[in-house]
């Protein structure tokens, strides 16, 4: 009962934190200097049933609130507006390059998770040897490699010099595609191996330093055993927690790997429609990017207590 | 913390990075190097590098030109030099303004507590969702680009990160009996928070301040190369990998290699020496 009070609780806060940044998201238009219609029309020129249709629907004879409110409720139906570069709702023109910004997201997704947790749970293992100095090496260096550090060294010497891989474009099919995505993939990872890596080490250091470990240890439990029921499940709380960051650090930073390798998906879109002074794509991406950071981290807080029954007891227990 | 268990860390840090002594004066010594060259980059430059050549491009490293030179002919070198001037200012207004409202948000919120505090703590989780880049390449659609909107932009995002450090340190630093003792002798709340207790936590803060400012480099040379940050022809190294991508595409990448190197090079230094200044200030 109480458990059931606390997600209600988490996800009435989630609903407030996903309405103010929705706000601060809308209200934005409004710092850019001079009047907001013509802003949204720049370098444009819009016929006067344009306009119309853009006071129309933004209703500027409306107080502003009332002006947030009908803008969010549409954004809840799915209509975030028209896009004036591409003439097409905003929607379909986000919708047409999701999946292939999705699949880079997802190989990168794929590659963190392996490298990182093996690499962080290979030093932690190997404490204080070689072995773990090599794995704290690459987790600074690592970490100081900018995406677009990671594209142009991986395009220059895979791509160019050796030509095992394709250089520019999203290719077609699913194999091609597959092989197009490698070298976005692996350049849009780097920061956040080396991020999780970190966290993966030092979590499971915390718990093979703990006394249940040395108890199960002593008692004759295989090590293997141990190692997978007391100290990688105890230590995967603090490396699920970091996934919120994850997933917005990616998606933001698919705008330059996808710029870097000439693909197309909602990052290059994000920067193309910066330049090309599409106000209302660039608002609508931002928007997704903020509330998936703010719905992952809802889910992390939700799926915790699975993962370690003392949250559960705690947040049940005292509140 | 007792000296004796901080000597027992660091000698194990020193061990497990082979040395993390001279790696912390090596770093600072790239740090030191780096602003060098920034404040003295017109003087240091052999060549005006906003001038290319039309006649060399993409040439390799000859005597005439050091690091060689891209696509439209501009000396790598000299835009090397000169580029660090822009890419160490941006960063600088960044941890500027983030560092100072940070720390005044942070110790006003730890200092006063209770209801205040948990606003503020709100607000700033809000904040946190907003990465940092993105805040960037928002305030550049609205104000258009350049470095003076991005940098704004950056600064709120960072903010967050010195406050909650402040924060957390303000609420513990604020039971220590010193600080009873300066309020006993009926100072100002405002005096015993700004000259009494901020300078015990100021090398903390110090830290933190140099990690963001590894990071703010990189997010405004990501923001260049998108070709949204510093516009050419001024020198920049975001903006010069920006331009060296057809030279990488030709199979000369030096032009993009060398501003690559550099914002690493910066950025792992600054990670560095603001990670071990860290450990100096939990002493």
């Amino acid at each position: 009962m109480s458990l059931a009070l606390a997600v209600l609780r988490r996800l009435a806060g989630t609903a407030v934190t996903l309405l103010v940044t929705s706000f601060l998201v809308y209200s934005s238009l409004y710092l850019a200097p001079g009047d907001p219609v013509s802003f949204l029309v720049r370098g444009r020129s819009p016929s006067p049933a344009e306009l119309a249709s853009i006071r129309r629907q933004f209703g500027f004879d409306q107080p502003f609130l009332l002006r947030y409110w009908h803008w969010l409720d549409a954004v809840l139906h799915g209509d975030f507006g028209r896009s004036y570069l591409f003439h097409q709702s905003v929607g379909a023109v986000i919708w047409s390059r999701l999946p292939s910004s999705l699949l880079l997201v997802a190989v990168a997704t794929v590659l963190i998770a392996v490298v990182g947790i093996g690499a962080g749970a290979l030093g932690a293992l190997r404490r204080g040897t070689r072995t773990d100095g090599a794995v704290l090496l690459l987790v600074t260096v690592g970490a100081a490699v900018p995406s677009f550090a990671a594209a142009i060294v991986l395009r220059s010497v895979l791509g160019v010099k050796l030509g095992w891989f394709p250089t520019i474009g999203n290719g077609s099919g699913l194999l091609d595609r597959l092989r197009h995505v490698v070298l976005p993939a692996i350049a849009l990872s780097v920061t956040f191996m080396a991020l999780v890596t970190r966290v993966t080490r030092s979590a499971m250091l915390d718990q093979l330093g703990r006394e249940h470990v040395e108890v199960a240890l002593s008692r004759g439990t295989p090590r293997f055993a141990v190692l997978r029921r007391h100290v990688f499940r105890n230590a995967l709380g603090p490396i699920v927690t970091v996934s919120g960051l994850l997933v917005s650090g990616m998606l933001v930073s698919t705008a330059i790997v996808e710029t870097a390798f000439g693909m197309s998906g909602i990052g290059s879109l994000l920067v193309q429609c910066v330049d090309e002074l599409d106000f209302q794509v660039v608002q609508a991406l931002v928007l997704l990017v903020v509330a998936a950071f703010v719905v992952v981290n809802t889910l992390v807080d939700l799926v915790y207590p699975l993962i370690d029954p003392r949250v559960a007891r705690r947040a049940g227990g005292v509140r | 913390m007792s000296t004796a268990t901080v000597r027992v860390g660091v000698g194990r840090m020193v061990r497990r990075l082979g040395g993390h002594g001279w790696l912390f004066r090596v770093c600072l010594g790239v740090l030191v190097v780096f602003v060098a060259v920034a404040l003295l980059a017109p003087w240091l430059a052999p060549q005006d590098p906003t001038v290319g050549d039309f006649a060399d491009t993409m040439a390799g490293p000859s005597a005439q030109h050091w690091l060689g030179t891209d696509q439209g002919g501009h000396d790598t070198f000299s835009a090397l030099l000169e580029g660090a001037r822009t890419s160490l200012l941006g960063p600088l207004g960044v941890v500027a303004f983030s560092s100072v409202g940070g720390i005044a948000v942070g110790l006003f919120s730890g200092w006063r507590g209770g209801r205040v505090d948990a606003v503020i703590s709100r607000v700033l989780d809000v904040l946190f969702a907003f990465p940092s880049l993105l805040l960037a390449i928002l305030a550049v659609a609205l104000f258009g680009k350049g470095l003076g909107a991005p940098v704004l932009a950056m600064a709120v995002a960072y903010l967050p990160y010195t406050a909650r450090l402040v924060r957390g340190l303000t609420a513990q630093e604020k039971t220590r009996p010193y600080i009873a003792a300066y309020l006993v002798q009926g100072h100002a709340p405002a005096y015993v928070a700004v000259r009494g207790l901020l300078p015990n936590i100021a090398a903390t803060v110090l830290a933190q301040s140099t990690v963001n400012f590894g990071y703010a480099l990189l997010d405004l040379a990501a923001l260049s190369f998108l070709g949204l940050g510093v516009q050419p022809p001024t020198p920049d190294w975001g903006a010069m990998i920006n331009r060296a991508q057809s030279a990488v595409l030709a199979g000369q990448p030096l032009s993009a290699v060398v501003p690559v190197m550099a914002v690493v090079v910066a950025v792992l230094a600054f990670n560095v020496v603001g990670e071990r200044l860290g450990e100096r200030g939990t002493r």
